[in-house]
């Protein structure tokens, strides 16, 4: 198949060695499992279980809210010990919304809904299945699937992308699920294909795992418009618009969706979970996690499920070897540092690693901009990393945004090209949350001035019916008055009539 | 010589008579800047400016009497905004916090006199007589008519608490 090049990019150490030829191996039940109620991109969802209630494997925990939301199940059946605040896997370490489920050790499946046939079940059923099992993107996007499986509807789609690049260094989640569950993760593409209308479907695959390549082509072999893809290894393959534009030539316009261009991409975690939601019924409530780095004793892939502590993955996976080692959730070009080894894992979560700090290269200084441009050849979306971070240095955000803020995706190319050690992303992160921050302060006012306005109008209102009130009042007293004086006679009689019923 | 004086003579009746049409036909009453300036303030009309509520500070802003610094709720959105409106330079250090600041209750010392409830003008307080007050955190703009009013003190200005939603990244450390 032709391929297309895209701009830019850098080849980071892959460092996939550590934990690719590991098998899969599950981690046992923690004492207390926390199911943060905020796992996707969205409104968080709402607890439909109360404190002290026993709940089986697989139970609805707590319902999405809204359009984009995605509902949480047990993960194991046990007692809802609490629903509080916990420390959520972030890196502000800020708490959010959790439940904490006690196990009680006998792992009993609630009733799951019955299998669905991909091939004889609707797209809207499966696409509804996949909602209602709370399936998001495993990728690390967290946005959640339905979402992205009913598009067909609104976009002229003709292509399915499922994105197995894994482009991020350590990480090899992805890579293990495709060697060791091929046919579930074909399936459960079959399953989104049908969803979604389209006839086409293509797996991306970096090169360098030509083993899931492997797997991936003997499982979809004989399947029409399937096609199993190795891609160039080059950060930020993964990215699906670079994906995109790889694999068909096709530019998704700046801050678009893929869909405009007719393509979908889903991670191939994802597909798995589509799998296990329609032909086993079951919600996601587990995933495969690579835990990795100089810092972590036995790195490897390891299934867990949605809740489990982080510092307990760490344990099952031998401890900590170096105490100054930095955690991060995610992958050392785009994860984020792990602010307490108390948070739980999440449906979001495709690795944690624990990074020496000779590995990180965190103790480089950092020098001035050179203005070499180095950060120009190797940033994708074609901007000009050193002209936005000098606006920023200088808090000129809206400067920044018109040299293109906004189509950074966040990569970190940049950063990790810069020789001056400049922390580019960091300031671009900085920039978005500060103009987001803003632009939420702005909505705050106008939503304010709406109020002030309501209030205002109804005050007037409630005067102004009291005001009529009273002149009514004042009429009819005015009215009997002068009815008084004109038939003095009659009153005078009714007055007499009053006297004698006294 | 004649023609000059004729041609320029008859240029400037016409432009003249342009200039006075246009004049009558795009009559502006009042001060159109006060008005703009007033659609961006929040309308609450706290006086934490100083001024008799929004309009008065509005007119203050626009005859150069106030500086763009001068409303605390709006906080450092609304000072990029005026700055942007009157073409001045902004100058956030000003701005002391960038935390916009709102009202909580203390419930302990809540009498339920709906003072409060009364005197919010963006209808951000719950309550009712004898019934423990409530204010909705995304309702309230900090503007402190209810701390003045309430009769045992228990309502206080406080930093809006971060949350997952609201955190973002801080400026990272740079070399000079």
């Amino acid at each position: 198949m032709k391929l297309f090049s895209i701009r830019g990019g850098v080849h980071p150490k892959g460092r996939k060695e550590l934990a690719a030829d590991v098998a899969i191996a599950p981690v046992g039940l923690p004492p207390l499992l926390r199911v943060p109620l905020l796992q996707h991109i969205g409104t968080p969802a709402e607890p439909v279980v109360r404190k002290g209630d026993l709940v089986k494997k697989g139970q609805l925990l707590a319902i999405g809210q809204g359009m984009v939301s995605a509902p949480v199940h047990a993960p194991t059946s046990g007692r809802v010990m609490a629903i509080g605040r916990y420390v959520a896997p972030h890196p502000s370490g800020l708490p959010g919304r959790t439940v904490t489920l006690k196990p009680d050790g006998q792992d009993e499946w609630a009733d799951l809904p019955p299998p669905l046939d991909p091939e004889t079940a609707t797209p809207e059923e499966i696409a509804e299945r996949v909602a209602d099992r709370g399936i998001v993107g495993m990728g690390g996007a967290t946005f959640p699937s339905a979402i992205k499986l009913n598009l067909g509807g609104r976009y002229d789609l003709h292509l399915l992308v499922v994105n197995g690049a894994e482009c991020e260094p350590y990480l090899t989640c992805d890579d293990r699920l495709m060697r060791e569950r091929a046919d579930q993760v074909i399936d459960g593409i079959l399953s989104m294909r049908k969803a979604l209308g389209v006839g086409r479907a293509i797996v991306a695959v970096e090169t360098n795992k030509p083993r899931a390549m492997e797997a991936l082509r003997k499982a979809g072999a004989g399947l029409d418009g399937l096609r199993v893809v190795g891609v160039p290894t080059r950060y930020p393959m993964g990215s699906e618009r670079h994906l995109v534009q790889t694999l068909t030539g096709l530019e998704t316009p700046a801050r678009g969706l893929t869909a405009d261009i007719g393509v979908v991409v889903h991670n191939v975690a994802t597909a798995f979970a589509v799998h296990e939601a329609v032909r086993l019924g079951r919600p996601l409530i587990s995933r495969v996690v690579t835990l990795s780095g100089g810092g972590i004793a036995r790195p490897g892939n390891y299934e867990a499920r949605i809740g489990t502590p982080i510092e307990a993955l760490i344990a099952a996976a031998g401890g900590l070897e170096d105490r100054t080692a930095r955690l991060i959730l995610g992958g050392p070009m785009m994860g984020q540092p792990l602010a307490d080894p108390k948070a739980p894992l999440v449906k979001g979560t495709n690795g944690v690693l624990a990074l020496r700090p000779a590995e990180s290269g965190e103790s480089a200084a950092q020098q001035p901009c050179i203005r070499c441009a180095t950060c120009v050849s190797v940033c994708p979306c074609g901007l000009m990393p050193l002209e936005m971070a000098a606006r920023i240095r200088k808090e000129q955000l809206d400067a920044a945004v018109e040299h293109g803020l906004m189509d950074c995706v966040g990569c970190g190319s940049c950063a990790y090209a810069c020789p001056s050690r400049i922390p580019l992303v960091q300031l671009f992160n900085y920039a978005k949350g500060r103009l987001t921050a803003v632009q939420r302060a702005r909505h705050k006012q106008e939503e304010i001035k709406r109020l002030a306005r309501a209030r205002a109008e109804r005050m007037d209102a409630i005067a102004r019916a009291k005001r009529e009130q009273m002149d009514r009042r004042k009429a009819e007293r005015a009215a009997r008055k002068k009815a008084e004086q004109t038939a003095p006679e009659a009153a005078a009689e009714k007055r007499d009539q009053e006297t004698v019923d006294a | 010589m004649l023609t000059a004086i004729v041609s320029l003579t008859v240029i400037g009746l016409v432009l003249g008579a342009i200039l006075g049409i246009a004049a009558r036909l795009l009559k502006v009453e009042g001060d159109p800047l006060g008005g703009e300036i007033e659609a961006l303030l929040p309308g609450t009309n706290c006086g934490q400016c100083g001024f008799p509520g929004c309009a008065a500070a509005a007119r203050a802003l626009a005859e150069g009497r106030a500086g763009v610094t001068l409303c605390p709720p709006g906080g450092r959105a609304l000072v990029g905004d005026l700055a942007a409106k009157l073409g001045v330079e902004a100058d956030l250090s000003a701005v002391e916090e960038d935390v916009p600041r709102i009202a909580f209750v203390n419930e302990n010392l809540c009498v339920g006199c709906t003072r409060c409830f009364k005197r919010c003008d963006t209808d951000a307080v719950i309550g009712s007589a004898k019934q423990i007050h409530v204010i909705v955190q995304d309702a309230c703009n900090g503007c402190g008519k209810c701390v003045e009013v309430c009769p045992t003190e228990c309502i206080s200005l406080r930093p809006q608490p971060v949350t997952l939603q609201t955190w973002h990244w801080p400026k990272p450390p740079l070399a000079a």
